[in-house]
């Protein structure tokens, strides 16, 4: 049986707050750019096919367009070359977006630290979420998956995210 | 068969001396002579080398028997009907003046100078086209000199426009102001890439179009150039194993163990005949593998999802026996100099056999869905055919050489390994368009298979790595009781695997074609130099020829039917 306001006002109306439901909403329909590069798209394709389905999480409809996505996986090396496509891609995205960052040469150069390689992707764009691994399994993405929806649980509409980053394109 | 060659060459260029290195030849060129040697080696009918495999770059700067010249490029060729491989060296002792383009000869020159350009800052003049490659055009100075620090990394702020790479093109297919007033309308300029879901990883397509045909095409990659060459001068021989996964990440252990072979090749050393047949085993279980990611990208470019479950669910599944075996699923290292990491598990051969079976079902519920299928069978056949002339022009090898109908296989015409004891057949294609190349990978899948049941019912007991301290890792209980043992294996592990000086190349037939690597050895545990010569790199140089004329859509399928893996092509 509803309590209190609910109980009063019968069926016609739900109160929530806004950051609630909002949250709840952008949680489970989380739409996935997959900024795929390299060997870790590969274990991407393994994280969105049957046996581990990413779909189970409400993050199937993987979207190439950065406009029709909040989600935006890196999945692999970020060269200097590649950088300022990934910071357009990024740009291009609309707010609110989540950045997670697969691997370890996204995450910090793994392997190749050279000359072309650049060190870690937040020095281009903001991160929300890491995954170690070089190439992480498909598990492990989905473990990200559950963190970035953690964290949009403790979000808040009314606050912009990453208004302050800077990063070496900048 | 070499002999021969050497006959020949010694006939024809009285000048200079061949020499052989391994099993192939080496000529020594002034770079003078380069155009003139290069052009009689392309067109005169008794060498006919057809094939322009590579070109690299060496610098010597610090080198210890440092020759006169402090750069030199190497030109590796192939005769592929008669299977001579010859490599022509020319020293450059002034890499601004550099040497005379041989990009009108062969197309795969086109490409491959502009990396030594890119790499060595050695100029080829009259190049048609001399600009980096793989290193973004804000890039100073050239890395693969030995005085460029592999840390001092360049940042780079916006991306090439390519706006005269793509008009230039034009005129060169003689599309100019007149072609738009016939067709009356203007071009569209439109970009597949560099992100780009029909790319397969960071590809940049970008087209000129009169309405949905495509009238003019320019590529440009490096997107993923992770450094692999300058990373493995500074790691040692095993090391460096590592990084071969991560070349063609699909079947990341024939990289193991294509990288292995070339290394033992040099040191001469026959590895034990049950390694040998693991290597089989695997490379054409890894083959499978690749064959049915490819597969299966492609036909979902195509709007057949479903045969993305078929054919990569039986992948996803091989990763169980793959992981058990080596512990990873994607990124194996299992090879050694000198042999595997490990012998097979317990039980491996139950589970291989399940697996193999699980493949065949797969290939043929997805062989189901496609072989009578109209609209597979309009969207490919006959559409971006690839004719065997540029084929061989640009270097295409594997499956995309023999879809073509040239019926070329280093597992038959130079086999390692006893390849020739497998009854096996190379499927080729007949008219080299995408459908071809599609049923190349699919029939290779089956032969695959076949190789795998015989090396299975014929694998020798024994060790899997060969008793020999020059590579091996002494046992332990020598390592913690006996100094000799203890001495060995840290000079081993901290000082690697040491090779002869000297220089070599070595090809293997892998999942995309011949991947060669060529070594400079100074003598130490730490490769001078190496360069691969990637199947993928090649595949991409030639793209423009199957694409220009046909629809974008039709660009989109056959860049998946080519087979372009990101690790490869920008190493």
């Amino acid at each position: 049986m509803a309590l209190g306001l609910e109980a009063g006002l019968g069926d016609s109306v739900l109160t929530t707050r806004l950051d609630e439901i909002i949250n709840w909403g952008r949680q489970y329909s989380l739409w996935p750019m997959v900024f795929g590069t390299a060997c870790c798209a590969i274990e991407f394709m393994s994280a969105a096919a049957s046996q581990h389905d990413i779909s189970r999480f409400g993050a199937e409809v993987v979207r190439f367009s950065p406009r029709q996505a909040d989600l935006m996986l890196v999945c692999g090396t970020i060269s200097y070359k590649q950088a300022p496509i990934l910071k357009r891609i990024y740009e291009q995205m609309p707010d609110p977006r989540w950045v997670v960052s697969m691997g370890a040469c996204a995450s910090s150069g793994g392997i190749y630290d050279n000359y072309c390689t650049v060190q870690g992707i937040d020095t281009v764009i903001p991160v929300d979420v890491y995954i170690s691994g070089c190439p992480p399994r498909p598990e492990a993405v989905l473990d990200a998956l559950i963190k970035i929806q953690e964290k949009i649980q403790t979000e808040s509409v009314l606050v912009d995210r990453h208004i302050d980053f800077k990063g070496i394109l900048d | 068969m070499t002999d021969s060659l050497t006959d020949k060459l010694q006939v024809i260029f009285p000048d200079f001396e061949p020499r052989k290195v391994l099993d192939y030849t080496v000529l020594d060129v002034d770079s003078e002579a380069i155009p003139q040697v290069m052009k009689r080696l392309k067109t005169y009918p008794d060498l006919g080398f057809s094939m322009l495999l590579d070109i690299t770059g060496i610098d010597y700067l610090t080198y210890p028997q440092r020759p006169a010249a402090r750069f030199c490029v190497v030109y590796t060729l192939r005769n592929w009907k008669k299977n001579w491989l010859l490599q022509v060296r020319t020293p450059v002792a002034d890499p601004d003046r550099g040497v005379e383009s041989v990009a009108h000869l062969w197309g795969s020159a086109d490409w491959a100078e502009r990396e030594v350009y890119d790499q060595y800052g050695i100029i080829f003049r009259n190049h048609p086209d001399l600009r980096r490659i793989l290193n973004h055009w804000q890039f100073e100075g050239h890395p693969l000199r030995k005085d460029y620090d592999i840390f001092k990394g360049q940042v780079c702020y916006q991306a090439d426009s390519l706006e005269k790479e793509i008009r230039a093109r034009l005129t060169a297919k003689g599309i100019d102001e007149s072609t738009m007033q016939d067709i009356n309308t203007e071009i569209m300029f439109l970009n597949l890439g560099p992100s780009h879901p029909a790319t397969h990883g960071a590809i940049r397509i970008f087209t000129a179009l009169d309405g949905e045909t495509i009238i003019a095409n320019v590529n440009e990659i490096g997107y993923l150039h992770r450094g692999f060459e300058k990373t493995a001068e500074n790691r040692t021989y095993n090391q460096i194993i590592p990084l071969t996964d991560r070349l063609n990440y699909c079947s990341a252990l024939m990289n193991n163990i294509g990288y292995v072979k070339a290394v033992e090749s040099w040191l001469g050393l026959e590895i034990t005949e049950r390694a040998m047949f693991m290597r089989v085993i695997l490379s054409e279980f890894f083959r499978v593998q690749d064959h049915l990611v490819c597969l299966a990208a492609n036909l979902v470019d195509m709007g057949g999802l479903t045969n993305y479950w078929y054919l990569y669910n039986e992948k996803e599944a091989s990763y169980d026996l793959i992981s058990r075996l080596t512990g990873a699923r994607l990124t194996s290292s299992f090879t050694r100099i000198g042999g595997m990491y490990r012998d097979f598990y317990e039980g491996w051969e139950n589970d291989m056999e399940r697996q193999l079976k699980d493949i065949e079902k797969g290939v043929n519920d997805s062989l189901k869905l496609v072989l009578q299928n109209r609209i597979v069978h309009d969207r490919t056949q006959g559409t971006c055919v690839l004719t065997p002339e540029t084929a061989l022009s640009y270097g295409y090898t594997g499956p995309n050489l023999r879809s073509t109908g040239i019926s070329f296989d280093l597992r038959k015409d130079d086999p390692y390994y006893n390849y020739e004891a497998f009854d096996f057949c190379v499927p080729v294609g007949s008219y080299g368009d995408i459908y071809d190349r599609m049923m190349v990978r699919f029939e290779e899948i089956f032969e695959s298979i076949k190789i795998i049941r015989q090396a299975m019912k014929m694998i020798p007991d024994g060790p899997v790595f060969v008793d020999d301290h020059r590579v091996a890792l002494p046992p332990k209980d020598q390592v913690y009781n006996k100094i000799e043992g203890l001495a060995n294996h840290f000079k081993l592990i901290f000082e690697g695997v040491k090779t002869p000086a000297g220089e070599w190349y070595d090809g293997y037939e892998a999942a995309n074609g011949e991947l060669g690597f060529h070594f400079v050895s100074d003598g130490s545990g730490t490769p001078y130099k190496l360069k691969v010569r990637p199947p993928c790199f090649y595949a991409m140089g030639g793209f423009h020829e199957m694409i220009e004329g046909e629809m974008i859509a039709d660009a989109v399928i056959n860049l998946g039917s080519i087979n372009i893996i990101g690790g490869e092509l920008d190493r």
